[in-house]
């Protein structure tokens, strides 16, 4: 007899889906369902109690509709009714309808928690576990509080049923992953543990997910489980087929808790217990054994179930990096596995490969698969599978097969999947400049990177180059031969007419001895690309061609020609007219020793980690990239205190310091269109802004420090505006919560393409973006964008947003500070003037104090004064100071990790046009960093 | 941890959504077609894995799908679960279904949504699997069926006896 019988179905409902179904057009089943809605609503409204049946067909239609892709904003209070039923059809569909339709309303929380509580009080095996179930699929914070506690005990007690313990199990595991803080363990831990010795298998496997779970945040209490997981673990293995009789899955036993097993396992060292050790080894030798004997069955099941035991065991091999045997048994495997016909297994192996590749042991013998994976690479169908094969040999390269590695890596971009080209060109990359021996292949690799997928070469490469050019003079005439070279190409790629722009303004002269290669012909080739590029683009050139003009005397006349025309020195762009006035007036009227000086070629950039790397990690996440790469980047940042790889590339500062010491907002001009300076160009900056085009600088910084500064007392507003963008927010705080609306305005005409924002946060904010969006924006058109904020612990350094898209071809990078500062999760403390100065007394340590002195920048007034105050989100104390002059603030911070309480005090000086603020903290951080807020708001 | 259970055919049409994390009803829609997107452009014969699409996470998921006759079966999972293991946990799926609805077809998941939820709860819970075992699970619903069946028939007399009277 099948479980579910067909005839029992409502008539109702399923005439209901029969006419959605017939919909001809989308609007007729918006139509029909609104009409369905409507009908609902009435039904739940009238006067006539409905009897269980009716509610639960309306509720299933619901939930119908919710599948189909519409709101459900009622019906909850139905639900909620369905619960406390006594009969159990009504209360599992009013379950169903809460655990699909999640609402955090937290009033409706409170009467489902009153439902549940009946329920697992109701020693109904049955309703317990619907409760149970209810509670792991909402997982509030409010539930965590009300039956935290309850739960561990369901868990252990000895006369729970099997199928409530193995539910008590994962809603106590969902609890702890929401609200850690709410599920104490202590008692439990040793009986919990202990669940892994439990006779029924299914409450072994839902214990074991709570108990990695737990092992992985306290490994130390629960580190008996190594143990007991290795003796079940040891039992299984060793079991016949048959002994497990229904945990038998196509004739192996127990798959899935096997997996299990060796995964928790994998939270740990090898075990220290010889005894236990050795056991532990005996199984992973007969995971071994057992996948060189004949399959007992020809499905596929059956292999899927036996080689998923075999990759955990793998897995396990060499997350203990320790036993060379079972390393070098477990890639011979793998090997096998490269050349297997399912599809599946090829992928696996190659992913397992990547992290053999890390180990020692096993660095060589992953080694000798190279054809095997190139041909991977080749031919395979998948791209899944091909994308796994790219990562392989990007994790077994080393320098005596690199250049293999990197040939083959170049020749597949030509035919690689869009999808993942971005990435295979940073690996290439970074492969070629770690492994160059000879710095004319590390050129012509770059070159060809950028020949070969020129739209996918991100900033970074060819920044990237020219540092490297730059630093090296052994490699300096080849690169200038080469790019001239590649130039010559018809069409060549706006990249390579950066690269060459700016290396040929360096050591054009390496190469103007050839008469094939003069400075004019040079200069024409260049010139001949000028009109085709984007505004940046032409920035650069109009900078080497004033390199020119010091490198060549000769092609002075011809240049200051091509400065000299309307539409360079009149163009609409304001940074490529201020360029190229700035640059006639400086190669008329300077002297040939000042062009000299100020046109000297580029200083030799700091060395420093590899800013592609930075960026394949952040693309990646730390844990893509290999051991060996980690260590190699940390030897190299050490030389240079810290290249960090969140925040402001810090190679803008240092470059900028060397040459000159103009402020840093000229560095980003050409992004955020500076207005026009008519004054002639100093010496200084005119270097600066050469840099700002071709160095490393523009990509990074932060642009918007003002506009940062505004929303210190303030949330909503526009964020950031230049000729292309709008950036506009709203912001919301609710103790150590917060939720950022972001608009993007277009404001041109033109649809920006390829958009994608990304946020990176210190380690004391959490941030959430919902919702990631569309890739393209219309012109004209805005888009929204929400952030979900969490203050861990005190901050100093905000957020960063980071914007890219396409406008008209060229790429455009933005970085924004985002106004989340620590003062926006303050909460009003009112207090009465004795009690002010008392806790102002307590916190009388010099470290919590911070003061300063400041001249107003605003005007004086009362009132705006008072708001900003306010703004600053603490509470403003009337009748506190004895001087009415002065402003005394309280407020506490909402912190996930603590609270610190802040007092505040300002006291203006209107005949000096002065303040003095004084901050006192119970966190010395929180007093000095509001400290350096504020003094810059009044 | 699973993410995500997602049921579609091969037009893309949900047939069973089951989200383990929250999020707003726009962004579930989002999901789902951008799954679909993902999955249906995969020939036959391709593996079963890939990495999410942007909205479930990025290369930090998988989906791992098996496409039976008109329906995707599709999980996404985190770095914690066994692909392989999951590729089992679809199959049994299936057969438990197949069991229930004698030979499943997409018909009745679409007429009994409830009952492919009711069947899902037993095996998954709060994005963690409560029991592999099919036999175990056929049990636990055909329990649930029972009373079901009970409460009916005495509501039904409960009727013949109003019309009686």
């Amino acid at each position: 007899m099948p479980a579910v019988s067909k005839g029992d179905g409502m008539r109702g409902l399923a005439v209901f889906i029969s006419d959605i179904r017939n919909c001809k057009s989308k609007e007729a089943e918006i139509k029909r369902i609104n009409k369905e809605l409507a009908n609902i609503r009435s039904k739940f409204k009238g006067d006539k109690a409905l009897d269980g049946y009716s509610k639960k067909k309306y509720v299933c239609k619901l939930l119908f509709i919710f599948l189909l892709g519409h709101d459900i904003d009622f019906g909850h209070m139905e639900a909620v009714n369905l619960l406390s039923s006594n009969k159990y059809t009504e209360k599992q569909i009013g379950y169903l309808f809460i655990s699909v339709l999640v609402n955090s309303n937290s009033e409706l929380i409170r009467l489902i928690n009153n439902a549940i509580k009946n329920d697992l009080s109701s020693r109904n095996p049955t309703f317990m576990c619907l409760a149970l179930h209810c509670i792991a699929n909402v997982g509030s914070r409010e539930m965590a509080e009300a039956f935290a506690s309850e739960i561990p005990r369901i868990l252990v007690a000895g006369d729970t049923m099997d199928s409530v313990k193995q539910s008590a199990a994962l809603c106590l595991l969902r609890l702890y992953k929401t609200s850690p803080d709410l599920v104490l363990m202590g008692e439990w831990t040793s009986r919990v543990v202990h669940l892994l010795n439990d006779q029924h298998m299914g409450v072994v496997t839902a214990a074991i997910s709570l108990i990695t779970c737990l092992s992985q945040k306290n490994p130390d209490e629960f580190k008996t489980c190594v143990s007991l997981a290795v003796s079940r673990l040891s039992r299984i293995v060793s079991s016949a087929s048959t002994d497990l009789q229904d945990y038998t899955y196509y004739f192996v036993p127990a798959p899935w808790l096997s997996c299990k097993l060796l995964r928790l396992l994998q939270c740990y060292p090898p075990p220290e217990d010889g005894a236990v050790k050795g056991r532990l080894v005996e199984c992973l030798e007969t995971i071994l054994n057992k996948a060189q004997e004949p399959p007992k069955s020809k499905k596929v099941q059956h292999s899927n179930a036996k080689n998923a035991i075999l990759f955990e065991a793998i897995s396990l091999i060499i997350h203990y990096d320790s036993e060379p045997n079972l390393l070098v048994r477990a890639c011979n495997q793998l090997g096998q596995f490269l050349q297997h016909r399912e599809t599946n297994l090829r992928y696996l192996a190659l992913e397992s490969m990547c992290t053999l590749a890390s180990s020692e042991f096993s660095h060589e013998a992953v080694k000798t698969h190279i054809e095997t994976v190139i041909n991977a690479l080749k031919t395979e169908r998948d791209v899944s599978v091909r994308q796994r094969a790219a990562d392989l040999l990007y994790a077994m390269c080393d320098r005596s097969n690199a250049k293999q590695i990197v040939a083959e890596m170049l020749s597949y971009l030509e035919t690689a999947d869009y999808s993942i080209r971005e990435e295979m060109v940073l690996k290439v990359a970074i492969l070629a400049e770690k492994y160059a021996v000879d710095y004319s292949w590390y050129v012509d690799t770059i070159l060809n990177l950028i020949r070969i997928a020129g739209d996918y070469v991100s900033e970074e490469v060819w920044y990237r180059v020219i540092q490297i050019v730059i630093n090296r003079d052994d490699v300096q005439g080849y690169a200038a031969k080469t790019v001239f070279e590649a130039l010559q190409a018809p069409a060549c790629h706006e990249n390579m007419v950066k690269v060459g722009g700016y290396i040929l303004g360096e050591f054009g002269n390496l190469i103007a001895g050839d008469p094939r290669s003069s400075p004019l012909v040079q200069f024409n080739l260049l010139h001949s690309k000028f009109h085709l590029c984007s505004v940046p683009t032409r920035a650069l050139l109009l900078s080497a061609y004033i390199k020119f003009i010091n490198l060549f005397p000769e092609t002075k006349a011809t240049i200051q020609e091509v400065l000299r025309c309307d539409s360079q020195i009149r163009n609409s762009d304001v940074e490529l007219q201020q360029r190229a006035v700035e640059y006639l007036k400086l190669s008329s009227i300077a002297s040939t020793d000042v062009l000299a000086t100020v046109l000297e070629e580029m200083p030799p950039f700091p060395e420093r980690e590899s800013s592609i790397l930075a960026k394949l990690k952040k693309k990646k996440g730390p844990g893509a990239v290999s051991v060996t790469e980690l260590e190699d980047s940390k030897r190299e940042s050490s030389e240079l205190n810290g290249a960090g790889e969140r925040g402001p590339d810090p190679s803008v500062m240092a470059a900028s310091n060397a040459s000159t010491p103009s402020p840093s907002a000229d560095l980003l001009g050409i992004r955020s269109a500076a207005p026009v300076s008519t004054a002639p160009a100093s010496a200084g900056s005119l270097l600066v802004d050469v840099f700002s085009e071709a160095g490393p600088a523009a990509s990074s910084g932060a642009v918007n420090d003002d506009g940062f500064l505004r929303f210190v007392c303030k949330n909503n507003g526009v964020l950031f505006e230049n000729q292309l963008l709008q950036i506009g927010i709203k912001s919301e705080y609710r103790q150590n919560l917060g939720r950022m609306y972001l608009f993007y305005g277009n404001k041109t005409s033109v649809q920006f393409a390829s958009f994608t924002t990304t946020v990176s946060c210190p380690g004391e904010l959490q941030t959430h973006i919902l919702g990631i969006v569309e890739p393209l924006v219309e012109g004209g058109a805005q888009i929204q964008q929400v952030l979900n904020i969490e203050c861990l612990t005190d901050f100093s350094d905000a957020p960063l947003l980071n914007i890219k898209f396409r406008y008209g071809g060229a790429l455009q990078n933005l970085t924004l500070k985002l106004p989340v500062t620590i003062n926006k999760f303050f909460q009003l403390t009112e207090m009465a003037s004795q009690d002010f100065f008392q806790r102002w007394k307590q916190l009388s340590q010099p470290q919590q104090e911070a003061q300063k002195i400041f001249k107003a920048n605003h005007s004086m007034d009362t009132e705006v004064i008072k708001a900003k105050l306010l703004g600053l989100g603490m509470a403003l104390l009337d009748n506190v100071d004895p001087n009415p002059e002065n402003y005394v603030c309280a407020g506490v911070i909402q912190t996930k990790s603590q609270q610190v309480g802040c007092l505040l005090r300002l006291e203006p000086n209107a005949q000096a046009q002065m303040y003095r603020l004084t901050l006192r903290c119970s966190k010395d951080s929180v007093s000095k960093r509001l400290c350096e807020l504020l003094a810059q708001q009044f | 941890m699973i993410k995500a259970i997602l049921i579609f055919n091969n037009h893309g049409k949900p047939r069973l959504s089951k989200f383990y994390e929250h999020y707003n009803e726009d962004t579930e829609q989002q999901i789902i077609r951008e799954t679909f997107h993902l999955v249906s452009k995969r020939d036959e014969n391709v593996c079963n894995f890939l990495e999410g699409g942007l909205l479930i996470g990025g290369s930090d998921y998988k989906l791992i799908y098996r496409h039976y006759a008109t329906l995707y079966f599709v999980f996404c999972v985190d770095s914690s679960e066994s692909e392989l293991g999951i590729l089992d946990l679809i199959q049994v799926f299936v057969e438990t279904l197949d069991k229930c609805f004698e030979n499943v077809c997409e018909l009745d998941l679409i007429f009994h949504v409830d009952k492919v939820h009711h069947i899902l709860a037993e095996m998954v819970m709060g994005g963690m699997v409560l029991e592999t075992n099919m036999n175990e699970i056929i049990t636990q619903v055909d329990a649930q069926n029972k009373m079901e069946k009970s409460e009916v028939s005495a509501s039904l007399k409960i009727c013949y006896l109003d019309q009686i009277q």
